[in-house]
């Protein structure tokens, strides 16, 4: 009975791959169907577990935050790794950096390098700091990229950061990539 | 949050290694946020997004599932990385190329679990999540998840290391390491790549018009001669066997030619079974050394036709700030006085 299960086609997933070019039947056709041990989970479930930011901003949290806050938090939480102002020590270089992608000894920071902001409020509320990930409230990640933004003059030091205005930052190098998928090879 | 423990990376001893298996105690390491203690029976994949239904797999309901079990290799795509310094560094095969190691991995095709939640066509991509500190991401775009794709459970037999992501990874064959997320715990389907710091601000490649290449994902042909091999001696003039290791992230290993002289003159080298896709090959050769200098090459072509460059021709198409995917023909040479060490020639 197993083996007929495991060699039975999917027929569903047939379906959905109508229209993928890149997908040989033969591929289709050899996919095993399982026991189907899969436990549901609740729309509530899901999002509770989805902390990732895409470029448009789905699913950024409520809260934000200004430089002037973030410039304290970054002090407290940051600095010791990061340096003062995102200079850099143990870890990345955070600021500064635009004009030297192509000087032969380019500095790659979120100022001179990262395409999109929502990638910093996505990775800082994801895994910084590095000791306590989690710990910091959403407003204070809100208010940490307001920060390192205006440490690039990506923003004013006025500027509020939120779910409405990070996804319409433009940031410097937001251009700046060519994507190597699905044609690149060595 | 899981506590973590370890440190950022550690190499697999290449020079000390034959065949092709790699002892599972002796796989490289590269972590984010260190290695996560994860209880098992709380560990859950979650696959959600773009899906009819999203659902939740634990490792006692994926081992139930039918595996496959196939030997691929995995390599960090900053191996090699500092070779294009100025100066060649004087360190082992493993010193140099060792964050890639090979292993029998057996886990459930990711296409069988996609089907069982409900793909969406909408659903191009795929954001791949880790349960680590760093809640390490990537996304993979559909077509290498409907294609090899796996969520591995065991290597070389027994259940995966902590250090490579117990209870459950991801294995894309043939791709650049980080991709082949450890830990994993959520699989979101996107219609588009969520830009996560390590497909963005990391492993993408600056080149020297200040253009970066994104989403670089298979491991290009290469190949390191292990023995003899940087920091080994040998005992004097006469018969030795030269033997190494070649890859390809796209498929097998087609040929490898080996150079005693820097690459002026090229024999080929025996291939010893199985050869097998996306896996570490074993070549070997015997070698005659008169006691003179040499400097020995390999130099290897996949079944594509792709073929290793030299390190200048890769220098001179990429530059030498890019920090991934460096793949170039290692060059070691032979002192009269039995010293072995990395050259650049």
């Amino acid at each position: 009975m197993f083996m007929r299960e495991t060699l039975c086609r999917t027929a569903v997933l047939l379906i959905v791959l109508t229209g993928f070019g890149a997908v040989s039947a033969q591929q289709i056709q050899t996919v095993p169907r399982g026991p189907t041990l899969g436990v549901l989970a609740t729309p509530a479930q899901a999002a509770e577990w989805d902390a990732s930011i895409p470029p448009d901003g789905t699913g950024l949290p409520a809260g934000s935050g200004t430089p002037a806050q973030g410039a304290e938090i970054y002090t407290a939480q940051c600095a010791a790794c990061h340096g003062p102002a995102g200079t850099g020590t143990l870890n990345d270089r955070l600021a500064g950096g635009q004009g030297t992608l192509t000087n032969g000894a380019p500095l790659r920071t979120v100022g001179s390098y990262w395409p999109y902001a929502t990638t910093l409020f996505d990775y800082v509320r994801r895994a910084m700091p590095y000791p306590a990930p989690h710990s910091l409230a959403d407003s204070d990640v809100y208010a940490l990229t307001a920060y390192l933004l205006n440490l690039n003059g990506i923003v004013g030091p006025e500027a509020v950061i939120d779910a409405k205005t990070l996804p319409r930052i433009h940031m410097p190098n937001r251009d700046g990539f060519d994507s190597a998928y699905p044609d690149w090879r060595h | 949050m899981n506590g973590t423990t370890g440190s950022g990376a550690s190499r697999t001893p290449l020079e000390h290694l034959e065949g092709i298996i790699t002892p599972s105690a002796l796989h490289f390491e590269r972590h984010h946020s260190g290695v996560p203690d994860i209880p098992p029976d709380q560990h859950r994949l979650l696959i959600h997004g773009l899906v009819d239904r999203p659902l939740t797999f634990d490792l006692a309901a994926l081992s139930r599932y039918p595996l496959v079990s196939r030997v691929h290799f995995v390599e960090c795509s900053g191996n090699s990385a500092g070779l294009n310094a100025a100066q060649p560094a004087q360190l082992s095969a493993g010193g140099l190329h060792g964050l890639v190691s090979c292993s029998e991995w057996s886990g459930v095709p990711l296409a069988t679990l996609l089907a069982e939640a409900g793909a969406q066509p909408g659903g191009r991509w795929l954001l791949a999540e880790g349960g680590d500190a760093a809640a390490m991401s990537r996304s993979v775009p559909i077509e290498k998840a409907l294609d090899d794709a796996m969520v591995a459970i065991y290597q070389n037999g027994e259940r995966l290391r902590p250090e490579n992501g117990y209870p459950m990874r991801l294995l894309l064959p043939g791709w650049e390491g980080n991709t082949n997320v450890k830990w994993l715990r959520r699989i979101k389907l996107t219609s588009g790549p969520v830009m996560t710091k390590d497909e963005t601000s990391k492993y993408t490649d600056l080149l020297p018009s200040g253009r970066a290449l994104q989403f670089t994902f298979p491991m290009g042909v290469k190949s390191v001669i292990t023995s003899p091999s940087g920091g080994l001696h040998m005992e004097g003039p006469g018969l030795y066997q030269i033997s190494g290791i070649a890859w390809s992230g796209v498929g097998r290993v087609g040929r490898v030619e080996i150079s005693a002289d820097g690459g002026r003159s090229w024999g080929e080298a025996a291939l010893s079974t199985p050869v097998l896709p996306k896996a570490l090959t074993r070549f070997r050769m015997a070698w005659r050394w008169d006691g003179g200098p040499a400097v020995l090459q390999s130099r290897a072509t996949d079944e594509t036709g792709a073929v290793q460059p030299t390190r200048t021709a890769l220098l001179a198409d990429r530059g030498t700030q890019f920090r991934y995917h460096y793949h170039a023909i290692q060059s070691w040479a032979v002192a009269a006085s039995g010293e072995v060490g990395n050259v650049y020639a």
